[in-house]
């Protein structure tokens, strides 16, 4: 038993020196045969490469934007559409919480000293929000909790309107009819600089007015979007947890009356979504590693065809079927293999490359390489086991004959 | 002596299909051969005598007759103990040499010990010590095509060797080779015959049979005796 484990060892060895020997004796042949293999290593690699440097930025700007926040949703119920301030209070009362942001949006036609700008993006929001964005505002004043609890009619505006509007003119104090409705301009800011996904996410509205002034003009006296941002320290799920508590009752323990989203969940999302993609983009890609593996059978059949006299040859000196075997399984294994070490090299250049145009961070996928690797193995011995078989099976008179 | 004798052909028997017609190409051949003997097998080409030696090498099974070696009966083996046999028992030498052109004349000799599973080292020292032996000493790293046509046919003999079989089987060792360098190849089987190796010698050459101790005529697939040397 030893003994035929060890003769066969003295075999692999020596059917590896011997391949590589006819792969480097044929060195064009080999190289376009690998070329197929490498092609679809190379893109599998890239592709997976890129996606994971993709979705490891959007999950920094995830991070960036959305750490120690929570998106509450309230869809009601027949009794209750929403919230009304006072539960709002209630809420922001909650040990997790450190406060909210209602978020009350809408489009407005605005209008002023004769020019009218329609489809302005008008905002409700409260004192906490200008607290948390204290350094936004560049002129006047933020809004204030006065402002708040008065529903006073008076505005902020981004630096756009005022351009619109008040261009050479000082806007703080000016009046401003959003919806119609006269709003003394209180402050002005810049938009927000930051670009990306965090933009689009918890981009600036055109207008910023007091949350109640604005729920006021809707009619319904009720927020059904808000942003709670949790105390420090406090980790999501609690939070999510004391904020069911306070809820439910609220909503007489009816079931989806609102959701809690938290940001990690919406990047897990993403995540799986980025996940799904990549493996759709590595299966559409492993089709050219099928074309590979043609290619490499196509080359071990020529190959055994025009080796037949030395198939012969090492028959009458005594090689067994399963030598012959082994000898061009391994031939064909390591021509893929080669192909794939480097198609993994080209991938992760290209995935570099790649990263530096998106502009995303590059990283070496471990998982990658050892798919690329193991793919390109398994492509050699799949694909080389037909031409092996049939060279073991060859009659040694047969191949003789052509002496 | 025992019953059996080193090598024992029976009423050997092989057919062909040839486009739907049976050739008979060896007629009841019986044949047997002690340790030792130099035989050399005489015909003309068309005669069978690759046949033949096919079926001696183990590459082919006869179609009826019984064929022992050392006391083993041939019929009854599969594909892989055959490849055992030719492993352990056969030293085949064939006309245009055959050694592999990529290798160097001492892998070449080290080929048959591959597939017998010897070890590295052990490959190496034995396939020096043949090569040696076959008068190759310095040319052990040259490739086939560095070497002359009688210095080929050395290291495929010293590749026939180096697996100590029983027999040494031999097509045409000299086809390929002028008459000084064939009188040459001829002196050394000589010589291994002299040291106690079997050697059995195909060929259409009556003046190379001739250097061999019997020989036998196979005319049309059948065997006449044809005593001891000299035509």
């Amino acid at each position: 038993m030893l003994k035929r484990f060890r003769s066969a060892l003295v075999m692999v060895g020596e059917c590896v020196r011997m391949s590589l020997d006819n792969i480097r004796g044929n060195k064009v042949r080999s190289f376009l045969t690998l070329l197929g293999i490498m092609i679809g290593i190379t893109a599998v690699i890239a592709l997976i490469s890129t996606v994971s440097g993709v979705s490891g930025s959007i999950a920094s700007s995830f991070a960036d934007m959305g750490v120690g926040t929570l998106t509450l949703n309230v869809t009601g119920n027949d009794l209750k559409s929403g919230l009304t301030a006072d539960d709002l209070k209630t809420l922001s009362d909650l040990k997790s919480v450190d406060g909210l942001v209602p978020n009350v949006s809408m489009t407005a036609r605005v209008s002023c000293r004769g020019s009218v700008k329609t489809d302005v993006s008008v905002a409700g929001r409260n004192a906490y929000y200008a607290l948390l964005n204290e350094d936004m505002i560049t002129q006047g004043r933020a809004l204030n909790f006065i402002d708040d609890d008065n529903c006073s009619f008076v505005c902020v505006i981004s630096q756009t309107m005022v351009d619109t509007f008040f261009f050479g003119v000082n806007p703080i104090g000016e009046t401003l009819y959003v919806a119609g409705l006269p709003f003394t301009v209180a402050g002005r800011y810049e938009e927000d600089s930051g670009g990306g996904i965090a933009a689009i996410f918890s981009g600036k509205p055109d207008v910023i007015i007091p949350y109640t002034t604005a729920l006021k003009i809707g009619g319904t006296g009720e927020t059904n979007n808000l942003t709670v941002h949790m105390a420090a320290g406090v980790k999501s799920e609690d939070a999510k947890k004391e904020l069911e508590e306070c809820l439910d009752p609220l909503f007489g323990f009816e079931e989806d009356c609102y959701t809690i989203t938290s940001m990690e969940s919406i990047e897990e999302t993403m995540q799986t979504m980025m996940g799904m993609m990549s493996t759709l983009l590595a299966g559409i890609a492993s089709i050219a590693l099928v074309v590979g593996g043609i290619g490499i059978m196509n080359m071990m059949l020529t190959t055994v065809t025009e080796r037949t006299v030395e198939i012969g040859l090492k028959k009458a000196l005594g090689a067994m079927p399963w030598q012959i075997q082994l000898q061009f399984l391994i031939e064909s294994f390591m021509l893929s293999l080669l192909g794939g070490l480097a198609g993994v090299l080209t991938g992760l250049l290209l995935s570099y490359a790649l990263c530096q145009v998106i502009g995303t961070q590059f990283v070496i996928s471990g998982g990658a390489i050892a798919l690329g690797v193991g793919f390109s193995a398994a492509v050699g011995i799949l694909f080389g086991w037909a031409p092996a078989r049939k060279a073991s099976r060859l009659n040694p008179i047969d191949a003789l004959r052509s002496i | 002596m025992g019953a059996e004798p080193f090598f024992r052909m029976q009423d050997i028997d092989k057919d062909y299909i040839m486009a739907d017609e049976p050739v008979h190409v060896l007629k009841r051949i019986s044949l047997t051969l002690e340790e030792g003997e130099f035989l050399s097998v005489l015909g003309p080409s068309g005669s069978g005598k690759t046949t033949l030696m096919n079926i001696i090498g183990c590459l082919d099974t006869p179609t009826a007759g019984r064929y022992t070696l050392r006391g083993r009966e041939m019929e009854t083996l599969d594909e892989r103990e055959l490849a055992g046999v030719r492993s352990r028992e056969i030293g085949f030498i064939f006309q245009n040499s055959q050694l592999l052109p990529r290798l160097t004349a001492c892998k070449n000799v080290e080929l048959p010990l591959i597939y017998a599973g010897v070890g590295h080292r052990e490959r190496r020292r034995r396939a020096e010590a043949i090569l040696e032996r076959v008068g190759l000493a310095d040319r052990m790293d040259h490739l086939p095509s560095q070497l002359s046509g009688g210095q080929q046919q050395r290291v495929a003999i010293a590749r026939a060797l180096v697996g100590n079989p029983s027999i040494l089987l031999a097509d045409e060792p000299t086809g390929a080779l002028d008459q000084r360098t064939g009188q040459q190849i001829m002196e050394l089987f000589r010589e291994l015959n002299a040291e106690h190796r079997t050697i059995i010698m195909i060929t259409h050459d009556t003046n190379i049979a001739a250097h061999a101790r019997r020989v036998v005529h196979i005319i049309d697939g059948e065997i006449t005796e044809g005593g001891t040397a000299h035509a």
